[in-house]
C-alpha cells in the first residue's frame, strides 16, 4: 500500500506559472516526487486518482460559475489546502474586472457572449473555503514552496516570512529606487518573496508578492503624491497583479474616493477613456 | 506507444461515455474530461453515430481572464508585465511580441545589440518550454507511461537528462529576465537592466554542457516508434532571409503566401465557437485551417538553423517538408539545440547595450508585431493614445490558432481507429492533440476588441 502523503495540484482561472514551478523545481523534483505521492496533477501525469489528499495546491482564482463547487469538493477531499499565487490568493490581474462592468468586458472580448460562462468577479479561494495556507507571488518563489512542503511533511505550521521588500532591498545593498531617482516603488507595502528583484533591476516593484503583513499604505500614498504622481496613478499603481486584495483594493478605492470628491481625476484603472 | 496504465475509471469521466439508441440510430459519445499533460484544461468530445464520426470538439473551458479589454487605459509601458501573466510557460513570447508591437507603432528602433540580447532571452525561453514538453509532458506518451514522474523510475537517466536540458534555460532566463517566470527585466525600448558580460560568461559551461545533452537527447526522441499518419498541412511562419525565424521577417505560408503583420487581420481570421472560450482561427483566403509551430519553421527554414543542429536534422533524417504531426516532438528537440547554439554565439559577440533603454515620447499611433512563440506566431495589435496609454489590443495565441487543425487532424484521424473501445480510443485522440504541445492557458480569453462606445 502506498504510505507517503498524497499531493494534489489543482487549477482554476491563472497562467499555469505557478504549478509549472513545481516542475521547475529541476533538481529537488524527483527528490520530492519520492517523498509524496503525486495523486493529481493534470499538467505532468494522466494517472489521475480521487481523494482524499493530504496536500492540495491550488493555482487560480475562482472565476467561473463551474468552480464554485469545484473548490468546494477540493476541500472537502483534502487534508491541507494550500493557495499558490497572486491568483489564488487575491483573484490575481483578471480581478481588474471586478471594477469594471463584466458585460461589457464580454462584449469586447467576445463576438458571441452567450457562449461564455463566467462570474462578474474573479475572487480568492479563501473567499470561498477555509485556506490552510497562502503562499503569495506572481510567480509564486521555488524555495518558499519548497519551505511549505517541507513544513507539511515535517508536521509543522510554515514559516513564510512576511516584511517588506523596501527590508530586502537595504539587507541586499539595493539603493533605493525611489530616494534615489524618485521611481515609484510599491517595495514599502508589498510582501518578500522576490527578494527585491525589480528594485535589483533599477526599476520599482509593482506588487506581485501583494501587501505585506502591516503594510502602511497611506503613508506610500502620500509620499507617491509628493512626488508628484497623480492620484488616477497611484490607483492604477494598487490595481495591478494583486488589485482585489483587501489592502491594495481598500487603498485604491480610498484615493479613487477622495479624488473623485475634489474632482481630480477619475482614477479608475480600466474604465473606459 | 499508448501503453498508458492511467486508471481513467477513477475521475476522468467514464460515465459520461454511453451509447443511445433512437430512430435506429446508435449514438456512442466517448467523453476526455481532461487532457492531461498540456498546459491549462481542456477536454475533448467525440461523437459517432451509426459507427460513422459525426463530430470532434476540442473543448477548452478555462474562464476567460480577458486581458484585451484589461489593457484598456493602462500606461504602454505596463504592457509586458500585464501580457506576461497570459502564460506562464511562454511570457516571453508575450512580452516580445508586445514591445515589438508598441515599438513599431511608436516608431523606435532599440538596435543591434538589443535586439540580439532578445534573441537570447527568447532562446532560452525556447528551450525552457520546448524541453518541459519534450520530456516532461510528451516522451512518456511514446514509451508508455502515464507520465515523467512515473517513467524516471525505469529511466531515470533520461528524465534527468532532460530536468538538466531545462535548467540550463532557466538559469539564462534567470539571469537576463530577472526571474523565470514572468521576468521583470523587458521594457519598450529595450531592458531595465542588461545583463553583464561576466555574468553571462559563467554560464557558458552550463550551457555548453546543456547544447551535449540536447543533441543526445534528439538521437533518442527520433528513435520513438512514430505512428503511420499524415495530413496536408499548409503551414505558416515568420521567415527572415538570414536567420532561423523568432522576432522579425515576413509571415509566409507553404502555399505561397508572404505578407507582413500589419497584413496579419485580413488574412488570418477568429471564428468563436460554442464549445470553447478560446477563438478558432482559418484563412480567409483559402477557407482552410493552417498549422503553426516547430515543425512549421523547421519546414520553412530548415537551411537557417544553425550548423550543429542542421547537421543533426540530416542525421536523424528528418525529411522535410514533414507532414507527420508525431514527429513535432523531434522539430521540438533540434529547436532546443538551435537555441543552445545560437546562445552560445550571441554570448560570445555580447556587448551590453548603451544605452540599455532607447527614450520614446508617447503618442497616439497604432502599431503590430509578430513574433514565433515556442508553439508559434503570436500577434499583438496595439493602439496607444496621445498620453501613452492603450486603447484597443488585441492578441491572437497560436494554440487558438492551432485548434481547427487540431480538431482537422482528429477527424482524419479517427475513423482508421473506430473499432478501438473508448479507452484506447480516448488515449490515441489525446495522444495527438499533444503532439501540438497545446497551451490552453494562452488560447482562451481573447479575440478582437470590438468597443461599442455607444453613441
Amino acid at each position: 500500500m502506498e504510505s507517503r502523503p498524497t499531493l494534489a495540484v489543482f487549477k482554476f482561472a491563472s497562467c499555469d506559472g505557478c504549478q509549472l514551478t513545481l516542475l521547475s523545481l529541476e533538481d529537488d523534483l524527483l527528490a520530492l516526487a519520492s517523498r509524496l505521492h503525486v495523486a493529481h496533477f493534470l499538467e505532468a501525469t494522466s494517472r489521475i486518482e480521487p481523494g482524499p489528499y493530504d496536500i492540495a495546491l491550488v493555482e487560480g482564482s475562482v472565476s467561473a460559475p463551474r468552480d464554485l463547487e469545484r473548490i468546494r469538493q477540493i476541500r472537502r477531499d483534502s487534508r491541507y489546502l494550500i493557495t499558490i499565487g497572486a491568483c489564488a490568493t487575491a483573484g490575481g490581474i483578471q480581478a481588474l474586472r471586478n471594477w469594471a462592468d463584466s458585460e461589457e468586458y464580454l462584449r469586447a472580448v467576445y463576438a458571441r457572449p452567450e457562449y461564455i460562462e463566467t462570474l462578474a468577479k474573479s475572487t480568492a479561494i479563501a473567499d470561498h473555503v477555509t485556506v490552510d495556507f497562502e503562499l503569495r507571488g506572481c510567480p509564486i518563489d521555488k524555495r518558499q514552496l519548497l519551505d511549505v512542503i517541507g513544513s507539511l511533511l515535517a508536521g509543522r505550521r510554515p514559516r513564510i516570512p512576511n516584511h517588506e521588500v523596501c527590508l530586502d532591498c537595504k539587507r541586499n545593498g539595493t539603493v533605493c529606487v525611489m530616494v534615489a531617482h524618485g521611481t515609484p516603488c510599491l517595495g514599502p507595502v508589498t510582501h518578500s518573496g522576490c527578494d527585491a528583484l525589480c528594485p535589483a533591476h533599477d526599476r520599482g516593484c509593482y506588487g506581485c508578492f501583494g501587501p505585506s503583513s502591516q503594510p502602511n499604505l497611506v503613508s506610500l500614498s502620500d509620499q507617491l503624491r509628493r512626488d508628484g504622481m497623480p492620484p488616477r496613478e497611484i490607483v492604477q499603481a494598487f490595481r495591478g497583479i494583486n488589485a482585489y486584495s483587501p489592502e491594495f483594493r481598500g487603498e485604491g478605492d480610498r484615493i479613487e474616493a477622495e479624488s473623485g470628491r475634489s474632482g481630480e481625476a477619475d482614477g479608475s484603472g480600466e474604465a473606459e477613456r | 506507444m499508448n501503453r498508458d496504465d492511467m486508471n481513467r475509471d477513477v475521475t476522468n469521466a467514464d460515465d459520461t461515455n454511453h451509447d443511445d439508441e433512437k430512430d435506429g440510430v446508435t449514438t456512442r459519445t466517448i467523453r476526455v474530461e481532461n487532457v492531461t499533460r498540456v498546459e491549462g484544461e481542456g477536454g475533448l468530445d467525440i461523437r459517432l453515430r451509426s459507427g460513422a464520426l459525426d463530430d470532434v470538439k476540442l473543448n477548452i473551458f478555462e474562464s476567460p481572464r480577458f486581458f484585451e479589454a484589461m489593457l484598456r487605459g493602462r500606461p504602454l509601458e505596463e504592457t509586458p508585465d500585464i501580457t506576461a501573466r497570459i502564460c506562464g510557460i511562454c511570457p516571453v513570447a508575450y512580452q516580445m511580441s508586445s514591445v515589438h508591437a508598441l515599438e513599431r507603432a511608436l516608431g523606435v528602433d532599440p538596435g543591434e545589440e538589443i535586439r540580439r540580447l532578445r534573441r537570447l532571452l527568447y532562446c532560452a525561453e525556447w528551450i525552457e518550454s520546448h524541453a518541459l514538453h519534450v520530456h516532461l509532458l510528451h516522451a512518456p506518451d511514446f514509451l508508455g507511461y502515464p507520465g515523467s514522474l512515473e517513467m524516471s523510475r525505469d529511466l531515470p537517466e533520461e528524465v534527468t537528462r532532460g530536468l538538466q536540458i531545462r535548467k540550463a534555460g532557466n538559469a539564462l532566463l534567470d539571469l537576463i529576465g530577472g526571474r523565470a517566470v514572468h521576468p521583470i527585466n523587458v521594457a519598450v525600448g529595450g531592458f531595465y537592466k542588461p545583463p553583464r558580460r561576466e555574468s553571462l560568461g559563467r554560464l557558458v559551461p552550463d550551457l555548453e554542457a546543456g547544447l551535449r545533452l540536447a543533441i543526445d537527447a534528439t538521437r533518442w526522441v527520433a528513435g520513438f516508434d512514430f505512428p503511420d499518419f499524415e495530413q496536408a498541412y499548409d503551414t505558416v511562419c515568420l521567415v527572415h532571409p538570414d536567420e532561423y525565424p523568432m522576432c522579425e521577417g515576413r509571415i509566409e505560408a507553404s502555399d505561397g503566401l508572404s505578407i507582413t503583420s500589419d497584413e496579419f487581420e485580413s488574412v488570418f481570421v477568429e471564428r468563436q465557437v460554442e464549445h470553447s472560450t478560446a477563438m478558432q482561427s482559418i484563412r480567409s483566403d483559402t477557407g482552410a485551417t493552417y498549422l503553426l509551430g516547430p515543425l512549421a519553421r523547421i519546414n520553412g527554414c530548415r537551411d537557417r538553423l544553425m550548423p550543429v543542429a542542421r547537421r543533426l536534422a540530416d542525421e536523424v533524417g528528418l525529411q522535410t517538408p514533414c507532414h507527420n504531426p508525431y514527429q513535432m516532438i523531434v522539430a521540438r528537440s533540434l529547436e532546443i539545440v538551435h537555441a543552445y547554439e545560437e546562445s552560445l554565439q550571441i554570448i560570445a559577440g555580447y556587448r551590453e547595450p548603451q544605452p540599455s533603454r532607447v527614450a520614446y515620447r508617447p503618442h497616439a499611433a497604432a502599431g503590430s508585431a509578430v513574433t514565433e512563440a515556442p508553439r508559434g506566431m503570436l500577434y499583438h495589435r496595439y493602439r496607444i493614445d496621445e498620453g501613452g496609454a492603450i486603447c484597443e489590443a488585441n492578441i491572437i495565441p497560436p494554440t487558438s490558432q492551432n485548434q481547427s487543425q487540431i480538431e482537422r487532424d482528429l477527424r482524419s484521424f479517427l475513423p482508421g481507429i473506430l473499432e478501438m473501445d473508448d479507452d484506447e480510443l480516448a488515449k490515441r485522440c489525446e495522444s495527438l492533440v499533444r503532439c501540438y504541445d497545446p497551451c490552453i492557458s494562452c488560447s482562451t480569453h481573447f479575440l478582437q476588441v470590438r468597443i461599442d462606445r455607444g453613441a
